[in-house]
């Protein structure tokens, strides 16, 4: 039995109407239910996604289709979207305290209905992201997601600190977004098209002036570059991150960031043939890998440290954008997700105990050794220890450089991966060598165990059998010979 | 199967006692299980002589990338297991009482005994690597949780050595896999040695440089050296033990294996820089030893300075050199071993290694003089001891190599100024033995008591070992000159 790949998206959606709806229609059930649900039908959508007829778009597609692609690529990432929110909604469920604590309502649990349902709606977003081919559905898909995170960024409204992030992203997001359009509408005055395929054919006849398209794509990128927070687009980082709830943050930075990628690579496609480009994202890269690395040295909060990291891993993925290598990114990406989701997993339940400084992990593997194990994998594996995820993705990320030739960009990330063993090892010396101030165990409920056991698992499986992600990033034989649209 | 025994026989165990396994007691097992199967493999099924890989088995990993994990040995990856495998049942015989953490103490020392297990038996690049790699983060732990003086910036002073020098080894391991023709590539040996003919010159020397460099800083190569003493002089006896024996020997083993016979020409490209740098670690390293004032730092030291005579072999170029650097490297391994076991022994009784306030203990420890008189003179590498076969090879195949009564070329002035290394270290070690155990024993010290008599079964092995390859030399030769051989009839 196969599906058209629109369905998931719909499918998606209708989720999260029907959670909506949950709760407004009957006040009186657990708001946790509602969590439920949503992964249920998440997960429900993400085994659907293996069922997929195939589906290409080409350059000659028209209507629906010239839009919308199914290429592995897209598929693959509306997998990692549905994984990320299905992960971050377990994460929501340990939070949920915290969110019913700090926001006003009638109920005990207002609010909470708000915030189990809005990151269905951003993974609808990301993944109709991951399927667009066109500068319209582009603009649009990433509007939505953009949309429902403004929401929630600053969705515990009575914390001081959420407001100012919640502002802050705000105007900045607005601001890029309007460097979105109006690239865009350089491209489409300078090519008269805005489907990428043909952006690509119209770009290489001869007719065309490339300096306007470039001033156009240099606005796009500024605008992806703040999606992905790539230097110097990266001031909102670490303040967003660090006011948001600890779920969102982990959305922001996992999901927003793949996002931005995808469309990077997409976008950069039919724009390589020009050196400007190639060598402006180099520049920008080494910015990002130089910044993101040695602010993160210094500080002493975990949230803000993964922010400054989240950086300095947006500059090693922006190395294998740089060098053309989708699959590299790709595979970083999910190392990346798994990760940070498990780090930001036994921060929300640590952080409920004590707080999220590292000082507040000290003596954690004496008060709870599962927590600081997990903890531990994490750092590793983000500071490229073999037989981890993480390791493996530098190593596909350094090769496509070597491949490439980017010999400066090569030598600022060996020098860069050394300062990241500094900091994600500061957290497991915390962990494993000093004195906890108390000796009291941190709850741990069965469903995040579970969920960080998974990870843990996911991490050590693709560090060392990493083909499943490579086959599924290409299309097989079969699937191209039969072409359904 | 053997094999895969050895390999995950370690890293099992080291899982099963942070599950909860009785600490001590799964350790020794394990280790006695591992020593008695790389016996085996060693007695039993090793067929000496032959060339090419023996026992061995492939798992695909990935296609793309035509990764595998394939794990086979031969001559050479044979020894550095038996020596592995002999050092680390001494480290945990020797690990006394552990205060805290007792469980993650045991699983760490095994950890790493099982990555430099895994990486010395793998025939596949990107495990070798990994494996290696695998003890770098229970190695900042022994040493921050457990280590002692300055440990902490001595464990980040390692780690992020260790981290840097290993990421550029995977530069240059990647820029190997990438010079080979598209349809050879392959992160086999065996494939790569096939293969090699194929590199061309200038790809070479830059491989080997890389190579060199990464490599290098895991083996304290001048100038990369300084992570090593104040790494070893913080950590506990055990991971020095492990350390400096095995671990420290992987980037010796990976420029045998890899760098000489793949990249020929590309060694002999950055050979006059290689012996330069050797020299430091010969002449200056040594001279800095000789300054040392603690035990701990000077044996650290002198496991750096005892590096440049092996480089000195493996730079020789001629067979007799390269067999005696795999010599020295299993005696420099087990001496040094040696050493620091006693070293920890001694701090734990007087609670110093420094060496002015020692003295006289002689006459309390005679069990532990004696030890260590022996393990000091196979260190010095007195006739009759492993590390003399060796060094004694190295020096002559290093003369050897362009020999010509008119005139010296840099091999034999580089033979004549390692010679002197030798009398560095007989100062620094015969005046260590003399400012520890001789003269007048002090008030203080009355009361230490001698190591135990258990420790006279680790310390026997690693004795016997030294001695059995310093009479029978042709014993070891005989096992790994056939890999070494292959190195040189293809010129």
């Amino acid at each position: 039995m196969t599906i058209g790949a629109p369905i998931l998206e719909i499918e998606v959606l209708v989720i999260g109407l029907f959670v909506l709806m949950l709760e407004a229609f009957f006040e009186r059930i657990d708001k946790r239910t509602l969590a439920y649900t949503a992964i249920f039908g998440l997960a429900g959508v993400l085994a659907a996604s293996f069922f997929l007829a195939p589906a290409y778009a080409d350059a000659a597609a028209t209507g629906f289709w010239s839009f919308y692609t199914a290429d592995p690529l897209a598929i693959f990432f509306k997998r990692f979207a549905l994984v990320t929110t299905i992960l971050v909604l377990v994460m929501m469920i340990d939070y949920a305290p915290i969110v019913r604590e700090s926001v006003h309502g009638t109920t005990h649990q207002s609010g909470l209905g708000e915030f189990f349902a809005l990151p269905i709606f951003t993974c609808v977003g990301l993944m109709w992201m991951a399927s667009a081919i066109d500068f319209v559905m582009i603009f649009v898909s990433l509007e939505l997601v953009t949309m429902s995170f403004y929401v929630l960024v600053s969705f515990t409204r009575r914390n001081p600190a959420t407001l100012e992030a919640g502002v802050k992203y705000l105007i900045l997001s607005a601001l890029s977004t309007g460097f979105l359009v109006y690239g865009i509408t350089w491209i489409f005055g300078v090519t008269g098209e805005t489907n990428l395929a043909r952006v690509a054919t119209a770009l290489a006849s001869p007719a065309i002036e490339t300096g306007p398209a470039l001033f156009g794509m240099v606005l796009v990128l500024i605008a992806l570059g703040f999606k992905i927070a790539a230097v110097p687009f990266q001031m909102w980082v670490p303040d967003v991150y660090q006011g948001a709830p600890t779920p969102v943050t982990a959305f922001l930075s996992v999901g927003s960031k793949a996002a931005g990628f995808v469309v990077l690579l997409r976008v950069l496609q039919p724009f390589f043939m020009l050196p400007q480009m190639e060598r402006l994202l180099t520049v920008i890269a080494l910015l990002t890998l130089i910044y993101g690395n040695l602010a993160a040295l210094p500080q002493s909060n975990l949230k803000r440290l993964l922010a400054y990291s989240s950086i300095a891993h947006a500059g090693y993925l922006l190395i294998g954008v740089v060098s053309l290598a989708g699959e590299a990114v790709s595979f970083y990406l999910v190392a990346y997700l798994l990760m940070t989701l498990l780090s930001f997993t036994v921060l929300v339940v640590v952080a409920k105990q004590t707080g999220d400084n590292i000082e507040d992990f000290n003596g954690l593997a004496k008060r709870s050794p599962f927590l600081a194990f997990a903890m531990l994998i994490a750092m590793a594996s983000l500071a490229g220890v073999p037989f981890t995820a993480g390791f493996l993705g530098k190593f596909f990320i350094f090769d496509a450089a070597l491949r490439h030739h980017q010999t400066t960009l090569i030598v600022v990330g060996v020098i860069t991966v050394a300062c990241g063993f500094y900091y994600y090892l500061k957290v497991v010396r915390a962990m494993y060598w000093e004195a906890s101030a108390n000796d009291v165990a941190v709850p741990l409920s069965g469903l995040s165990r579970l969920t960080m056991s998974a990870l843990i698992a996911g991490i050590i499986f693709l560090g060392v059998y990493p083909q499943p992600v490579l086959n599924a990033l290409r299309p097989s034989n079969n699937d191209a010979a039969a072409v359904v649209r | 199967v053997i094999l895969l025994f050895i390999v995950f026989c370690p890293i099992v165990a080291a899982l099963a006692i942070l599950a909860g396994a009785p600490a001590r007691r799964t350790a020794l097992w394990a280790a006695g299980f591992t020593l008695a199967a790389t016996a085996l493999a060693y007695l039993g099924g090793f067929e000496a002589g032959q060339r090419g890989f023996q026992f061995v088995s492939s798992y695909p990993i990935s296609s793309d990338w035509r990764i595998n994990f394939t794990i086979g040995i031969d001559g050479l990856s044979l020894m550095m297991l038996v020596l592995t495998a002999v050092v680390t049942f001494a480290a945990i015989w020797f690990t006394g009482e552990i205060s805290r953490h007792e469980h993650a103490f045991y699983a760490c020392l095994l950890f790493i005994a099982g990555g430099a297990m895994g990486a010395f038996a793998s025939l596949d690049l990107f495990f070798f690597y990994a494996f290696h790699e695998l003890a770098l983060i229970p190695t900042f732990l022994l040493i921050g949780i457990w280590g002692s003086g300055n440990r902490e910036a001595a464990a980040w002073k390692i780690t992020i050595y260790l981290a840097t020098g290993s990421f550029i080894l995977l530069l240059g391991l990647i820029m190997l896999y990438r010079s080979v023709p598209e349809a050879a590539r392959s992160f086999d040996f065996r494939a790569l040695q096939k293969a090699a003919a194929t590199i061309p010159a200038d790809a070479q020397g830059n491989i080997f440089l890389v190579l060199l460099i990464g490599f290098g800083i895991l083996i304290s190569l001048f100038p990369f050296h300084t992570w090593a003493p104040e790494a070893y002089a913080s950590a506990p006896a055990p991971a020095a033990m492990l350390h400096a024996g095995v671990l420290k020997k992987f980037g010796l083993y990976g420029l045998l294996r890899l760098a000489l016979p793949l990249l020929p020409q590309g060694a002999q490209q950055w050979n006059t820089l290689l012996i330069v740098l050797l020299l430091g670690n010969i002449i200056y390293v040594g001279l800095a030893t000789i300054a040392q004032k603690r035990l701990d730092w000077m044996l650290g030291y002198s496991s750096v300075m005892h590096m440049g005579y092996i480089f000195l072999g493996i730079a020789s170029g001629t067979l007799l050199g390269t067999n005696g650097a795999a010599v020295l490297i299993f005696a420099h391994g087990i001496s040094i071993a040696l050493l620091f076991g006693l070293a920890g022994e001694i701090r734990q009784r007087t609670g110093t290694l420094v060496l002015a306030n020692l003295g006289g203990l002689g006459k309390v420890m005679p069990r532990a003089a004696l030890a260590f008189g022996v393990a000091a003179f196979a260190s010095i590498g007195l006739p009759g001891f492993a590390n003399f076969t060796g060094e004694v090879m190295v020096l002559f195949g290093t003369f050897r190599n362009g020999a010509n009564p008119d005139r010296f070329t840099i091999f034999q002035i580089a033979t004549v100024l390692a010679l002197w290394g030798v009398v560095i270290s007989a100062v620094y070690m015969l005046r260590a033995y003399r400012q520890i155990f001789m003269g007048a024993l002090r008030e203080t010290w009355k009361g230490v008591t001698d190591i135990p008599r258990t420790l006279r079964a680790p310390i026997g092995i690693l004795v016997a070992m030294s001695l059995w390859f310093g009479f029978f030399p042709q014993s070891f030769v005989r096992i790994v000159s056939p890999t070494f051989k292959s190195y040189f009839t293809q010129k």
